[in-house]
């Protein structure tokens, strides 16, 4: 019981990571309707500029603001440089300009700020939480920053007149632009704010798995696989389904013998797959229904 | 505002739903001539260039049977690098361990993927786009783990791989081996691609575009879409199995990390920026999935991820709906140009059109 209770809090902590990146997954298929996959790399960019901050001096949360301004302003311009003019090629030409940005983003890293492993700082420092050894302070206050993130979001898309435009222009690009909605700026918008998100999960991950450039790799395919099984249309679902994805990983690796500790990743993806022959929209998702 | 079906399968495929507009007199003449290029090529090239274009046929191979599933069907996969590196460890396995002659192995490689295509395919029915993307990105992630597997060691050499022969070229040929490996792949290069366009020509072929224009439509007109969606995974896993046990030949060894998910992205960058629903776009994918990398190698060491990326945004840029799509645009351009020429010229002598 010991050990079960002390597998799923760890898997916990690694869901943390992947729920963070999970969640900026969504924002980006809410905002675009396209998964990204450089979503990652954009994270690692924004982090290797905090931790360029930090090195110049800069305090925790200064670095820690500026560099979500950044990306905010970074994703913006990506959406009207690269994407915009992709906009009306067909869909999957839109698929070779993220693996585009995904392959220069990590080279560009590694060329500016090599590829030898950086410790990052946190500012929840790293000692046990409440003096119980499942479970430190930075992963307390990871978990922390994600519930507050996921609170703010549902806020924005629920509560706010942009949020509503975001959400329609998502949806329904034509009637949104019949009723005066600018869907193109709405889509940036949507760049900006995965991007700042992703920022905010990598400064976050980084004193965990540690800075380099293939950093988010990983951790990427963890997250995709979590937004997918809570479903995409979910940001919540997406939370949910980064935790899940860490502790049945977790549990796999410790408790099916003989194969479990090899292949936990294999394992962890099967069940997903599983789990989506029940809900093929992934557990919180909604089903997609079109008009014939 | 509304797609029609028609409108929505060139959203989809590019410009390879439409009909071709090429007269198939032209069309003959130019696969000829390629044929004709290629069956001379190796004679003249140093064995480098030859072992490279025998990669590029084998990549156009492999896109190939992403297009039969992707293009045609309409279905996304992010795992044939499974698929081919499922192919290349059945060569590889047969070989060395049960001795079996290295034509005989494509068939086996190839049956097996259709196979394990086929079951993959039922799962596969019940998802869509991403989450369907998702389970067959599982399936390319999990690969290498289970190759690497210590259970199956005895049969996959785990990390290590295994070392494949080189085949030798039959004795009454005075050729050495690369050329051989060369002209067999062309050979079967030029079976499979035969196949395909048959395939894509024929009653199956209409049905398979018909669901992924339309499914309800292709359904309501008696279409059985699961039977058919199903089959086209397996061929799709056919054809790219098949070019794995090619690759198996060429690289002359078979080990875990050379099937990772890059290789099932760069299969797909390949297919997007040859062409969807193309076959000879499929070749041009090739090209650029073997050839730029390497160019941007040599351009910049440090930086060779970026140029690449950077040479991908050019392309798409250029050609949003691929190679294929490019030249049937740049086609169609000519040929309106060519007949509003000749109408114009026949309003001067004053005849009517």
């Amino acid at each position: 019981m010991q050990l079960l209770l002390q597998q799923v809090m760890a898997g916990l902590a690694n869901g943390a990571i992947y729920a963070c990146v999970a969640l900026s997954v969504v924002m980006i298929f809410l905002a675009i309707d396209h998964l990204n996959f450089a979503q990652g790399e954009m994270a690692t960019f924004s982090t290797f500029i905090a931790w360029q901050f930090i090195h110049w001096g800069l305090p925790y949360w200064v670095a820690f603001i500026a560099v979500v301004a950044v990306s905010f302003i970074g994703g913006i311009a990506i959406e009207r440089v690269l994407f915009k003019p992709l906009h009306h090629a067909p869909i999957l030409a839109s698929l070779v300009g993220f693996i585009a940005l995904f392959s220069i983003l990590n080279s560009g890293d590694g060329y500016i700020w090599d590829y030898t492993i950086k410790s990052f700082p946190t500012p929840f420092g790293n000692k046990p939480l409440f003096g119980s050894v499942l479970i430190d302070t930075h992963e307390a206050g990871m978990i922390g920053v994600t519930a507050m993130m996921l609170g703010l979001i549902y806020l924005f898309f629920r509560g706010t007149r942009l949020g509503l435009a975001m959400r329609a222009a998502a949806a329904n690009p034509e009637s949104a632009r019949l009723v005066g909605i600018r869907v193109g700026w709405m889509t940036a918008l949507g760049w900006g704010l995965a991007a700042a998100i992703g920022a905010v999960g990598g400064m976050l991950i980084a004193p965990v798995v540690f800075l380099e450039p293939n950093m988010m790799f990983g951790v990427l395919l963890y997250g995709f696989a979590g937004a997918v099984l809570g479903g995409l249309t979910s940001p919540a679902g997406a939370v949910i389904g980064g935790f899940a994805v860490g502790v049945i990983e977790n549990l796999a690796g410790t408790f099916i013998p003989y194969v479990g500790r090899d292949l936990k990743l294999t394992i962890a993806l099967v069940v997903i797959v599983a789990v989506l022959m029940v809900r093929p929209s992934g557990i919180f998702g909604r089903a997609v229904v079109s008009r014939v | 505002m509304t797609t029609t079906p028609q409108e929505h399968a060139v959203r989809f495929a590019g410009a390879g739903a439409v009909r071709r507009l090429a007269w198939p007199s032209t069309r003959y003449c130019l696969i000829g001539s390629a044929v004709a290029i290629a069956a001379v090529l190796p004679l003249t090239c140093q064995s480098f260039v030859i072992f490279q274009l025998t990669e590029v046929m084998i990549y156009g191979l492999a896109i190939l049977g992403l297009n039969l599933l992707t293009g045609f069907g309409g279905q996304f996969s992010l795992g044939h690098g499974a698929f081919f590196g499922l192919g290349a460890y059945v060569t590889a396995i047969l070989m060395q361990h049960y001795d079996v002659a290295y034509y005989w192995t494509l068939p086996a490689a190839g049956g097996i993927c259709f196979v394990v295509g086929t079951l993959f395919g039922l799962p596969a029915l019940r998802l869509q786009g991403l989450y369907l993307a998702l389970a067959t990105f599982a399936l390319a992630v999990a690969l290498p783990q289970l190759l690497k597997f210590h259970g199956l060691e005895g049969w996959t050499g785990g990390v290590q791989g295994i070392v494949v022969d080189q085949p030798d070229a039959p004795d009454f040929l005075p050729i050495d081996p690369d050329q051989w490996l060369y002209y067999f792949t062309l050979a079967v290069l030029l079976v499979m691609f035969a196949g395909a366009a048959n395939l894509v020509k024929s009653r199956t072929g209409r049905a398979i575009m018909a669901i992924r224009d339309h499914p309800i439509a292709a359904a309501a007109m008696g279409i059985n879409a699961p039977l058919y969606k199903t089959l086209t995974f397996g061929v799709s896993a056919f054809f790219t199995g098949v070019a794995g046990a090619l690759g198996a030949f060429a690289a002359q060894f078979v080990a875990p990390d050379s099937f990772t998910l890059f290789l099932s992205i760069s299969f797909l960058v390949g297919l997007i920026l040859g062409g969807m629903g193309s076959l000879p776009g499929c070749l041009f994918g090739g090209l650029f999935v073997l050839y730029v990398p390497n160019i941007a190698q040599t351009v910049s060491r440090g930086l060779a991820g970026a140029i690449y990326g950077v040479i991908m945004l050019l392309v798409i840029f250029v050609m949003p709906s691929g190679a294929a799509g490019f030249t049937r645009i740049a086609w169609a351009h000519l040929s309106r140009w060519r007949s509003r020429r000749t109408q114009v010229n026949n309003l001067i002598e004053g005849r009517t059109p």
